[in-house]
């Protein structure tokens, strides 16, 4: 135990660990990523009677080209070249988008420098993982033969226009594919909220409403379309029922080609997702076995000698597990009848772990607010962190501080004990990873774990506040 | 432990009287003390304390919060105003917002519980000793609540007198968050990247709002906590 006046963190505490910047005490903070300009490439000041640069310039910065994560609309391709060739990202984005309605090229390059340049921060390109992964890329190529398929039937309806979108679009479709299968879980959340703004795709259970009305309505406005442009076409004449014939023959024959094929890719999909349900659900259970069980277990081996101290601990882990397989209420969570605001959380957090691990618990609370599932989910990672620190860490008391504000609600876990590297945990210790990190992401918070061996360790969550509660 | 003294004269013990209504405590405290301060005195009652302080004027008093016949606030006003130069550190296992402010606001430079340890116990005496505010996690967290920036709480806009005293700078609230989370002062300095004698600064300021702002919300807000 290394006494009060210990130096910790030391000084490159904040860089050094897990690569997690440190949290935002310091105001100012530049992004995580390197990604602000060092001052030597800072934009001149424009009254200093420096030129002032071309409204399509912008500062170029060293280092290799990168998607950027600060500046970005969807696959941060524009940000990323724009400070690259020191060209503004908003005349590069119209640039793409020009090129993209005028023939589709912009669409289709943009998909494959997506594709191609890794994301900033990220080892390898989308393109290098996904090309490991077959099945990708036979849906990826698939829905680009879907794609195929329904242009070249639209220009032998006679949209000559189309006949030059088959392959960027198509390219683009394919790409998008690789695109959204092989997002790392970053990126894979900035796009789910980026779906989540179109209202046709969303099918979130929040926005099904919605999204129902947005598509009858666009179906609806095609459907008229279509039948206007018949009704003043006129009589059909010979000509026309044939191109119509002969579209349709082609339709069938996609269909009969790759009909069975497209057919397995969905029912392969469908299996994933819930194989990715079941997977995460697994998850949970292990967060929750965690918890409980295997801490207790830990708890019994240090108190093998004390045979007392063993029943109330195996007792009081009996009770928990019931409750758990017959009630359903899962360990270490905070129960509706039992505890409402976030200040009772906290004092049951310190009465269990005082008792638990007879360790004290210095909380300090300001403000309070009732429980939400998020918080819940806080208080529960943040009992966690805490029964981590009574337990492990040697420390002669742990400090709890909970603060509660308009935006968010911050909990900071700290104790002066043995820390560790946390560079060096080793999968197997869950711990961290399940019940206090995964858990916190899964419901949209972020937890950030700063530890020096010999000096001790701080664990900070916050969880932002959906719906600010009315005052 | 070494910093904190330089202002002193080298040599020159701090003089500590001890002011507790329990003996055990009183005994521990005198125990548990260092080298750098001197016992002058204790007292175990209000009425004796003030006039054994008088006598012997010391540096330092330690203070207990809860003694029969007004406790440590008594203590306090009455020493206070016939020797200004005394100063007090409160000491208390009390949890109540109310008499922590309350103790805050007679005088006391300071509020630590008594699970403090020995060498914290020392340094803080040492603190005050020197001028400066000792601020415990507890009541950082309780001053943060208390000029929390959202009046909602209370409801209604209640007109600040002097918003000078009546609200924390940024740097303050961080440097009190920072000690609400368990950091010593050295730690918080090394955290924000400013000097150990700056984090005293903005300590020292936080503790002459806390004791001189009229703010309407600091006694409400007190006498809530205590409703609750």
């Amino acid at each position: 135990m290394s006494p009060s006046t210990s130096s910790w963190p030391p000084p490159d505490a904040g860089t050094a660990g897990d690569g997690s910047p440190p949290h935002g005490t310091s105001p100012g903070d530049s992004s995580p990523n390197g990604a602000a300009p060092p001052t030597g490439a800072d934009p001149p000041p424009a009254d200093q009677g420096q030129p002032r640069r071309a409204w399509w310039r912008a500062p170029r910065l060293p280092g290799p080209l990168r998607r950027s994560t600060t500046d970005r609309v969807a696959g941060g391709v524009a940000g990323g070249l724009a400070s690259r060739l020191g060209i503004d990202a908003k005349a590069l984005r119209v640039l793409f988008v020009v090129l993209a309605v005028g023939g589709g090229t912009g669409l289709a390059v943009y998909v494959v420098a997506w594709l191609a340049i890794p994301r900033q921060g990220a080892p390898e390109s989308i393109l290098r993982r996904v090309l490991s992964d077959r099945h990708t890329v036979a849906l990826a190529a698939a829905f680009a033969s879907v794609i195929i398929a329904a242009l070249l039937v639209l220009t032998a309806l006679g949209l000559t226009f189309t006949a030059n979108l088959v392959w960027p679009v198509s390219i683009a479709a394919g790409g998008l594919v690789l695109v959204w299968r092989g997002a790392d879980d970053d990126e894979r959340a900035f796009l789910d909220e980026l779906m989540g703004q179109a209202p046709l795709i969303a099918s979130r259970d929040r926005r099904t409403r919605r999204s129902t009305v947005a598509r009858v309505a666009l179906g609806a406005v095609l459907v008229a379309v279509g039948l206007s442009g018949l009704v003043t076409a006129g009589r059909p004449t010979y000509t026309v029922i044939e191109t119509v014939i002969a579209a349709n023959v082609v339709i069938v024959g996609f269909l009969v080609a790759f009909g069975p094929w497209w057919l397995r890719l969905a029912r392969d999909l469908a299996t994933e997702r819930r194989e990715r349900v079941r997977t995460e659900e697994r998850a949970h259970m292990a967060a929750a076995v965690h918890d409980s069980v295997l801490q207790t277990l830990a708890l019994i081996q240090r108190a093998a000698g004390d045979q007392r101290e063993v029943t109330r601990l195996a007792r009081a882990q009996e009770r928990e597990l019931r409750a758990w397989l017959f009630e359903g209420r899962s360990p270490g969570s905070f129960h509706e009848s039992e505890v409402t605001t976030v200040a009772e959380a906290v004092a049951v957090i310190e009465r269990d772990v005082e008792a638990d691990h007879k360790v004290p618990v210095d909380a300090v609370i300001v403000g309070d607010c009732p429980l939400t599932d998020d918080l819940r989910a806080l208080m529960a990672a943040g009992r966690e962190a805490t029964v981590n620190a009574a337990a492990w860490s040697g420390a002669p008391s742990v400090s709890l501080f909970v603060e509660v504000e308009a935006q968010s609600v911050s909990l900071y876990v700290r104790d002066r004990g043995r820390g560790f590297d946390p560079g060096a945990v080793r999968g197997e210790r869950r711990g961290i990873s399940q019940s206090i990190r995964a858990r916190m992401e899964r419901h949209g918070g972020s937890a950030v774990i700063r530890s020096t061996p010999g000096q001790g360790t701080e664990v900070a969550l916050v969880m932002p506040r959906s719906a600010p509660a009315p005052p | 432990m070494t910093g904190v003294g330089a202002a002193r004269p080298p040599g020159a013990s701090v003089r500590v009287f001890l002011v507790d209504d329990h003996h055990l405590v009183l005994s521990g405290v005198r125990a548990e003390l260092g080298p750098e301060v001197e016992v002058v005195g204790d007292a175990d009652e209000v009425g004796a304390a003030i006039e054994l302080i008088a006598e012997r004027l010391p540096d330092v008093v330690l203070v207990d919060v809860h003694m029969p016949d007004g406790g440590g606030q008594a203590v306090i006003e009455a020493v206070g105003a016939s020797h200004p130069e005394v100063r007090f550190l409160a000491l208390s296992v009390s949890d109540a917002a109310e008499d922590v402010i309350a103790i805050i606001r007679a005088g006391a430079r300071g509020y630590v519980t008594k699970t403090i340890s020995g060498p914290e116990l020392t340094q803080a005496v040492l603190r005050v000793a020197d001028g400066d505010a000792v601020f415990s996690p507890r009541l950082a967290g309780f001053v943060l609540d208390a000029f929390a920036a959202d009046p909602g709480m209370g409801g209604g806009a209640t007109p600040s007198f002097d918003p000078e005293l009546d609200q924390l700078t940024a740097r303050e609230r961080e440097v009190l968050r920072l000690i609400a989370r368990g950091y010593a002062y050295k730690e918080v300095a090394r955290e924000l990247s400013i000097s150990i004698k700056t984090v005293e600064t903005h300590v020292s300021a936080v503790l002459r709002k806390l004791q001189l702002s009229s703010r309407h919300q600091l006694t409400r807000w007190a006498t809530e906590r205590r409703l609750l």
